[in-house]
Order: C-alpha cells, then sequence, then structure tokens
C-alpha cells in the first residue's frame, strides 16, 4: 500500500534533538547526540559509508560527522558529486573578517551536513536530504598569509611549471576552497549556494568546478573509479586507516603546528582530448597505460589489484608494460613519494562544433605536496604516453587545517598561534 | 546542532532568576505574576531557549535591520517575550507583519509581545513576527555577533548572542513610513 504523502510526518530534521538547547539542560542534549551516535554504528560499521544496494534506508538520510580533530571529505568514502569552490578574499579583507568568515562557513557546514538548514536558508527544504554531505575547507597561501605570515607551509605555493602544462588563470590558485561533496547532486548545489552567500561580503568567487563519479548505488562501495577515457582510475592509492596514510597524509613531517591533523591539497583540472583518444584503438590504449581497459588489472597481472611485473619481457624482447607506460611512470621507488587521490570527473556541455570540454578533476592529498607530489608529476612530465591526449589546464594548492570541535572553527589553530 | 552562540543565554538567565528570587529587578517594571512565577519554579528566562538565531546584516545608515530565530519554551506554562534591548541599537520592538490597506504586507508593533506557549515555540522569520533593530548604533557586518537582551513577560530576562549574516529577503515596510524598511 502507498504511503499516504499527504500525512506524512515533516521530513527529518535531522539531528533536531540534539540542537535543542535548554537553558541549563546541556546534558539532556549531550544524551541525545550519543543515541543518535549510536544509531549511526548500528546502521554500519563505518557510518560514513555509502548505504549498500539492500539497505532498505535512504541513503539521503545518511550523515558524515562534521566536528572532528580532522576534517570529513578526506577519508570519507567519496560521494558521487562534487563541487569544488575556489574563492578569492577581497583586499580589505584582513585576519579578523577572515575569521568572521570561517566561523559563519563552518556554522552552515556543520549544519546543512547533519541535514539542517543553515542559518538564514531561504531554501530549507532542501538541506534535509544530506546524502553524505561533506564540506571540506583548504586554505591558499593568500588567506595564511592575512592570518600568520610566517606561518605559510614551505609548499603552499603555486607548483613549478611543467612542461606539459596549458594552465588557465580561471582554473587555477584561489585563497580558499571549499570541497562540497554528497551522493546527491541537488545537496551539493544547494550548500554552495549557502556558503557562497557567506562569502560574499569577504570576497568572490574565483572558479567553480564540478565532478562526478558513478551514481550512488550504480556499483559497489569501494570499486575503483573509471574516468571519462574509460580507464580505472586510481587502483595504486593510499588505504585510509593504514599507517601509510596516516604517515603520508596526516603526517606531520615538518608542517608548521596549526597543520597538526591537517594536510596538503592538490587540484589540478586535466583536459582529455576525447576525440583524438577515440582514433586510437584498444590494444594502444592500453600500452599507453599499462593497464586492461576491462578490469584494470596490469598487463603482466591478472587482477585489478596486482602487483605490475615492469621487468617482463615480450616474446619480442620488449618490456610488458612499456617504458613510457603511464603507471611504470607514476611509480616511484621512494615510497614517500605517494599521494591519496581522490578525483572526480568533469563534463561540461559546449556549444556548437568546439568537441567536447571534459576530463579529470585530479584531486589529492599528502602531507607535503614538494616532498611528494611534484616528483610524481616531474617523472610524468618528462614522460608519459597519455600526455598526449591529456593537458593540465588548472592547479592550484591549499594546505587543510584540522577540523574542530563543537563551538569551534575550521581554521581557528591558525588564529591561536 | 547546538549553537555555540545562544550559550551564554544561561548566565543572564540564572542572574535574573536570583534578582528575582531577592525581589531586587533592576529598576526594570516587575510585571504582577512575578511571584505566582516564582512559586511555580523556573523564571521564563530559565526555561526559554533561543535556537538558531541569526541577524540580517545592515549598515548604520540603514538604520534598522531584523532578528530571526525560534523561541522555544519546553517547560509547563506560557511565556511571552514583552521587549528586548540591544546595545547595537537605540530602539528594539517587537514586530509582526500584517496586510496593509493597500493589500502590501508591512510591519508593525505586536501588542503583547511573542506568547511562546508551554511545549511549544514561537518562530520569528522573514515575513513574520521577528525583532526589529532601530536606530543601530554601529554597521552591522556579517560574521558580528550582536548581543541581544530578551524581558519576559514575568520580569526575569536573558541575553543571547546572534551572529549577522548576509540575506536578501525581508524587506517589508514599515507601516505608515512608506519606503522599505530594508532590515
Amino acid at each position: 500500500m502507498e504511503p499516504d504523502h499527504g500525512t506524512r510526518p515533516r521530513p527529518p530534521r535531522r539531528g533536531a534533538l540534539t540542537r535543542r538547547l535548554l537553558l541549563g539542560g546541556a546534558a539532556a542534549g549531550a544524551g541525545a547526540a550519543t543515541l543518535v551516535g549510536a544509531d549511526a554504528l548500528l546502521r554500519s560499521s563505518r557510518p560514513d559509508a555509502p548505504a549498500p544496494a539492500d539497505d532498505p534506508g535512504l541513503n539521503g538520510e545518511r550523515t558524515v560527522a562534521f566536528h572532528g580533530p580532522r576534517q570529513a571529505g578526506i577519508e570519507t568514502p567519496p560521494q558521487a558529486h562534487a563541487k569544488f569552490l575556489a574563492v578569492d578574499l577581497a583586499d580589505d579583507t584582513g585576519a579578523e573578517k577572515v575569521r568572521r568568515l570561517l566561523r559563519l562557513l563552518t556554522d552552515d557546514a556543520a549544519k546543512l551536513t547533519q541535514g539542517q538548514a543553515a542559518l538564514a536558508d531561504s531554501e530549507p527544504e532542501l538541506a534535509f536530504v544530506p546524502a553524505r554531505l561533506t564540506v571540506t575547507f583548504g586554505f591558499g597561501p593568500g588567506l595564511v598569509e592575512r592570518v600568520a605570515p610566517d606561518a605559510v607551509p614551505s609548499w603552499l605555493r603555486p607548483l613549478p611549471e611543467f612542461a606539459t602544462d596549458r594552465l588557465r588563470e580561471e582554473w587555477s590558485g584561489g585563497d580558499l576552497l571549499l570541497q562540497i561533496c554528497s551522493d546527491d547532486p541537488l545537496t551539493v548545489s544547494h550548500a554552495a549556494r549557502m556558503l557562497s552567500k557567506d562569502v560574499r561580503a569577504f570576497g568572490g568567487l574565483r572558479w567553480a568546478q564540478d565532478g562526478f563519479r558513478r551514481a550512488h548505488g550504480s556499483e559497489a562501495p569501494g570499486t575503483t573509479m573509471r574516468n571519462l577515457m574509460g580507464q580505472v582510475d586510481g587502483t595504486v592509492n593510499l588505504e585510509p586507516g593504514s599507517a601509510d596514510f596516516e604517515e603520508l597524509v596526516w603526517g606531520r613531517r615538518d608542517n608548521p603546528a596549526w597543520l597538526r591533523d591537517g594536510t596538503g591539497m592538490v587540484v589540478r583540472r586535466i583536459a582529455m582530448d576525447l576525440d583524438t583518444w577515440d582514433r586510437l584503438d584498444r590494444p594502444g590504449r592500453e600500452e599507453a597505460v599499462g593497464r586492461r581497459l576491462a578490469d584494470g588489472a596490469p598487463l603482466t597481472g591478472e587482477h585489478e589489484h596486482d602487483e605490475p611485473d615492469f621487468e617482463a619481457l615480450t616474446p619480442l624482447g620488449f618490456p610488458r608494460i612499456a617504458e613510457y607506460a603511464h603507471i611504470r611512470r607514476a611509480r616511484s621507488d621512494d615510497p614517500a613519494e605517494r599521494v591519496f587521490r581522490r578525483g572526480y570527473n568533469y563534463d561540461v556541455p559546449v556549444a556548437g562544433d568546439a568537441g567536447q570540454d571534459a576530463g579529470l578533476l585530479f584531486v589529492s592529498y599528502q602531507a607535503d605536496v614538494e616532498r611528494q607530489f611534484v616528483p610524481i608529476q616531474r617523472r610524468l612530465d618528462e614522460l608519459d604516453l597519455l600526455n598526449e591526449w591529456i593537458s593540465p589546464i588548472g592547479s592550484a594548492v591549499f594546505a587543510v587545517p584540522p577540523g574542530c570541535a563543537e563551538g569551534g572553527f575550521v581554521g581557528e589553530t591558525l588564529f591561536e598561534r | 546542532m547546538r549553537s555555540p552562540l545562544t550559550v551564554n543565554a544561561l548566565a543572564a538567565a540564572t542572574a535574573a532568576a536570583l534578582l528575582a528570587a531577592t525581589g531586587c529587578s533592576g529598576g526594570e517594571a516587575a510585571p504582577q505574576d512575578t511571584p505566582a512565577a516564582a512559586e511555580s519554579g523556573a523564571a521564563q528566562a530559565e526555561t526559554v531557549t533561543v535556537e538558531d538565531a541569526w541577524i540580517k546584516a545592515a549598515t548604520q545608515e540603514e538604520g534598522m535591520t531584523g532578528v530571526f530565530g525560534t523561541i522555544g519554551n519546553p517547560g509547563g506554562e506560557d511565556a511571552a517575550v514583552v521587549a528586548a534591548t540591544s546595545p547595537s541599537a537605540g530602539t528594539v520592538e517587537l514586530h509582526e507583519v500584517v496586510t496593509g490597506d493597500d493589500g502590501n504586507p508591512v510591519m508593525r508593533e505586536k501588542d503583547g509581545g511573542f506568547a511562546v506557549p508551554a511545549e511549544g515555540e514561537h518562530v520569528l522569520e522573514p515575513g513574520a513576527d521577528h525583532i526589529m533593530l532601530m536606530e543601530l548604533t554601529e554597521d552591522l557586518e556579517p560574521g558580528d555577533e550582536i548581543a541581544i537582551q530578551l524581558e519576559f513577560a514575568d520580569g526575569s530576562s536573558t541575553e543571547v548572542t546572534v551572529p549577522v549574516k548576509d540575506y536578501e529577503g525581508a524587506n517589508e515596510s514599515y507601516e505608515g513610513s512608506g519606503h522599505d524598511a530594508e532590515h
């Protein structure tokens, strides 16, 4: 029997219980929060994971905790949709205004990610379906310099120039980054609008980039993403929770103290020339990468996660995985030269016969961009057959501050030194 | 989500309760039912909650703006906000929005203030009831946090700290003014 939609209770104002602060009744509020947490634990051993296909609950109701020592949206299993907003701060936005902006953004992000309307939300109903919404803040050098000029990490600057770069100013740089991810694109759009309204008094939008993966529920959670060239993209990646991840993403290294439990972020817009890629036959495509298109297995292996055998030769004596193959060039002998990738596809409508504007939003997290990311990109820049079809057209580097507790704000450690 | 910006209501409420208990109401005209309220337990300032409050950004030159949010009353007895003050405004009024003679919405002072029924709430929102800050003494810029004192029907009072946000709506005319209040 169909439910009677006319008499349904109001859509869940999730966590509404925890918001009610009785004057002098803080203990009651804490109890409610615990109940909500226990509920989340019962549903999944990993509450921020997407709902499995046979879960009768609505994925739209799922939330990812906002508060905590580290920001969400990095270890969070990637949501289906993402929007990256880069903000340029106005000239008169100094440290005190930056603090006010971060407080506003934190407050709105904390509410929206829990399925609650932001303050002054003119479309509150759009907030009630969080679908694992996360908002992750990144600081460009311009923001850090305004607050604490002596606390800019050495790697927080534009990447060195690479020969294959075709960078455009409109996709590069930025003082403040907001990474907004959810399994629901309407939720992403609403959150982005609310956060953008907060920014108006402090600066303007520098660029916005939308990305997508497979829709929620289309594939088993944990399936490696495919990019628009059809490749399995991201097989070799750091595993959240592993010791390597702890060291290479969250590790302090030489970072300033305010970045403890933070990390570094690289966002690169990689355009794909899909029309010339179309001319390449399947064996050629597999040789360019060194992996099979069908399942992402290395050309020397059987399964996606098999270790590639870079020594293996063809009967004619050529390397099975070519010298110019992407996976050979991306690999380093130095285990420190690894990053955590969490990218998205992009595909922007183009009018007329200008071809297609599509590619990859390459997003990587690493504790030290200079030490970990740059060497990889240098090798790919020198030689990688894929460079025939791909061009970096945007590039930005951000420092990702730690998370915050309830009552705090993201970036507060920058002000507390 | 508990708003950290409203928690300091507790201290003020406690102070107000102490004042009420000692019969010293700080010069405020104590309503006649104060003794009854004291006998039945908590003062309204102790019981009433303020959730998700915000102020529409405005400049001192614009002169006036609105305060919005949800006033909750988890207690068993009716409460009412009868007045408000703020160091950021020369005058503060409790407003309602009604349909004016020309059919357009206009705002005016609300008789008796905002009633908050027992175990109920009173929502302040653009286009409806709101607290009006007038004769602003400073620019209220996004991200600022502004103190607002609420006075209740039983003579108790509390202070809440309310963040300022950019907002395009809430442009009702002030009754009889003939122009937009731009609050």
